[in-house]
């Protein structure tokens, strides 16, 4: 750890993706930042601070009001030889361009057989527990995991925002990246000459016996929070940080899942259609035998995401991941 | 709207003559030729004069002429070819380019070889301007791949089917080269069913405020499956071009001269960093939208034969006849190798094998997926379980 500590600084999360689009624009002519309000500003959250400044107008790049066109523009720079990372500056804002992601982004790859290649970054701040208005709280993540040829991740913590986005950047494949904005502010050592692991692969990040939370991007510190007050009552939950929806490490879960025989997945989406229906489905296939419980999910209900002073009452809170958790420790 | 219907879909005077690019001035054109059409050449063959966009085909040899009616010779025998395919059952579907070929071939042939092109579904003669093998073209329409050529060989992207989505690729492409400081040009294809699309609206944007090299050509051919132009547009579509800012030219889409040097102009523009232009090519398509679409329920025979007066194929031949640039000889062993084109086409399409069972899961991604291969290998142990029942003859 002494060694370590060299090479490692606190920093928020929001500071990590700012460092590590640096340190992107930095290492290769060919990345750039596209989107609304992203130079001078630095971004409505303040995520590519500093950037135009420091890398110049054609490289950090105000767009106009059109996500579509934002898109679409970054595909064809793409197509140029170019690494675009863009931001949409809201989830709820990411609709207009959902054509240009799912009909061309998604599928050129592979309609091209393997010709072109689109080593597109969309960045999109995401869920809720800001206090925001309408449009600006949403967790839209299994609308793009149902579609093949992307790639979705969201890290969880500053560390994991700092090298996902590195690698990220360097996949060939579009990569829709979704930040837990809530999370933005949560600070937390970044060492940024480790050796990260891979990109897909999720992470135990406590252990336990009894039940295992499966959770990503702004859940994970939640069903921490909930690990540690279950603990109080004596019962050892594990939990795990998917880091990415699409590829998604079911391996990993049924690992965790054959130890606990239990499992609860926790997200703010909405739990219809949601990802934990595709876990809970790929878990009760792989682990039928092992599993003492159904799996049980937590998250969004399905209606319009609330005004902001009933958002408490609509996301996962520590009571009811807990009451999940119970109901799942009962059978 | 039954009112204006007629008038709406014939070029006329707008309000403003001058073009939007404010300092040109609109040539005199032949008696009973709209002012604001850019026309060299009349559907009976006469060369007329234009000041502004004669230079663009000044030098031009009798043996350039020879080769822009070629290519449009050739582009409508692989069409008809591939439309009688599609009829015997070797294509699922063929979108005829028929009566399009100048708007196409002007233009392909106005591009250079470091230029970009951007299609829609119908560009088959572009394709051919940019040495595309036609052959090629019909795997997408015979369902054995989404597009079977690699974009960069001859900078010709893949064919997009959703419609207007290439005009952001294209506005993109051009937003870089313009940072790499190369000279090339963009150009991106669509028509007047795509003009009403968003992403259409959103690349003249993109473009004119990044001032990208880039030329958006629109061949407007009346009819975007049933709906006639004026259900896309209450202006002449190329008048759009001056709300965002750059100019915006109405060329005769039958007259491949004029089409050549309106957008050798508009190329030459964005290569001296003058940004975007929109090209009107007015066009007729004679044919059905595609060969499941049936014309006969939506658009009377009458307007087909007035267009057919102006075909663009005809003209040319008329023009080249009148000036002695091309001899019988010249049109028989055109034709002996528009037939070679077409047993070519025919032989390479029967010929066009089924892909294997496992390309549903090939390039789905480029550094892979761990659920693509696990789907993989749960088809391939599925296929393998008939191995067996085939194996004991049941």
């Amino acid at each position: 750890m002494a060694a370590e500590t060299v090479t490692s600084k606190s920093m928020a999360l929001a500071k990590a993706i700012n460092e590590s689009l640096r340190r992107a624009l930095d290492s290769d002519p060919k990345v750039i930042i596209m989107g609304e309000d992203v130079g001078k500003l630095g971004g409505v959250f303040r995520v590519t601070d500093g950037l135009q400044k420091d890398f110049g107008e054609s490289r950090v790049i105000d767009t106009p009001l059109a996500e579509s066109g934002i898109v679409g523009t970054a595909i064809g720079l793409a197509l140029r030889g170019y690494r675009p990372v863009v931001e949409i500056q809201f989830d709820g804002f990411v609709f207009p361009a959902y054509d240009q992601i799912v009909t061309q982004l998604a599928k050129m790859h592979a309609r091209s057989l393997g010709k072109v290649k689109l080593p597109v970054v969309v960045r999109i701040p995401y869920g809720g527990g800001i206090g925001a208005v309408e449009h600006h709280s949403e967790s839209p993540e299994a609308l793009f995991a149902h579609v093949s040829g992307l790639k979705i991740v969201s890290p969880s913590n500053p560390s994991d925002a700092y090298w996902m986005m590195q690698q990220a950047i360097q996949s060939d494949d579009p990569v829709i990246f979704f930040e837990p904005k809530r999370r933005y502010w949560d600070k937390a050592e970044v060492n940024t000459e480790a050796i990260p692991g891979p990109l897909h692969k999720a992470q135990v990040v406590r252990e336990g016996t009894d039940l295992t939370l499966v959770a990503y991007g702004p859940m994970v510190k939640l069903c921490q929070e909930v690990a540690d007050a279950a603990a109080e009552e004596g019962r050892s939950l594990e939990v795990l940080d998917l880091r990415s929806v699409s590829p998604l490490d079911f391996d990993s879960i049924q690992t965790s899942v054959e130890k606990t025989r239990r499992l609860v997945v926790v997200h703010e989406a909405p739990v219809f259609f949601g990802s934990g229906a595709e876990i809970a489905a790929r878990i009760t296939e792989r682990c039928f035998y092992h599993l003492e419980a159904p799996v049980l999910r937590v998250g969004g209900y399905h209606a319009p995401y609330p005004p902001a002073r009933l958002e408490d009452e609509y996301l996962p809170g520590l009571d009811r991941v807990l009451d999940a958790v119970d109901r799942a420790l009962a059978y | 709207m039954t009112v204006e219907s007629t008038a709406a879909r014939t070029p006329r005077r707008s309000a403003s003559t001058k073009s939007p690019a404010g300092k040109r001035t609109t040539a005199k054109k032949a008696p009973g030729t709209d002012p604001e059409l850019v026309q060299l050449l009349t559907p009976e063959g006469k060369r007329v004069k234009n000041a502004e966009y004669d230079s663009y085909v000044a030098g031009i040899t009798p043996d350039e002429l020879r080769g822009l009616y070629r290519d449009m010779v050739l582009t409508r025998r692989f069409d008809a070819e591939a439309t009688s395919l599609q009829r015997q059952g070797e294509l699922g579907l063929w979108a005829s380019l028929l009566g399009q070929e100048a708007a196409q071939i002007g233009s392909g042939r106005a591009t250079r070889e470091d230029d970009y092109v951007f299609p829609t579904y119908r560009e088959h003669g572009v394709a051919w301007c940019r040495g595309v093998d036609p052959t090629n073209l019909l795997g997408m329409f015979r369902g054995v791949n989404h597009g079977g050529w690699d974009p960069n060989d001859n900078n010709f992207h893949l064919y997009t089917i959703v419609i207007g989505s290439q005009t952001l690729h294209a506005t993109g492409y051009a937003m870089g080269v313009a940072k790499d400081g190369a000279d090339s040009a963009v150009i991106a294809y669509f028509g007047d069913g795509a003009s009403s699309q968003g992403d259409v609206a959103e690349s003249f944007t993109f473009s004119a405020v990044y001032n990208a090299p880039v030329v958006f050509f629109c061949q407007n051919n009346q009819w975007a499956i049933s709906e006639p132009t004026e259900k896309q547009t209450r202006v002449p579509l190329y008048q759009r071009a001056q709300g965002y800012g750059f100019p915006g030219v109405r060329v005769d889409g039958n007259d491949v001269l004029a089409c050549l040097a309106v957008t050798k102009w508009a190329l030459e523009r964005a290569r001296r960093g003058e940004g975007p232009t929109l090209v009107e090519a007015y066009t007729y398509r004679m044919g059905a939208h595609t060969t499941s679409d049936d014309p006969t329920k939506y658009r009377a025979d009458e307007e087909r034969e007035a267009w057919e007066a102006k075909d663009p194929i005809l003209r040319l031949r008329r023009y080249l006849e009148a000036s002695n640039h091309a001899d019988e000889g010249f049109f028989a062993e055109l034709e002996t190798e528009s037939e070679a084109l077409g047993r070519r086409v025919r032989e390479a399409v029967r010929a066009m094998p089924d892909p294997d069972h496992f390309a549903i899961f090939e390039h789905v991604y480029a550094d892979g997926h761990a659920l693509v291969d696990e789907e993989r290998a749960q088809f391939a142990a599925y296929q393998a379980s008939f191995a067996d029942s085939e194996g004991e003859g049941v």
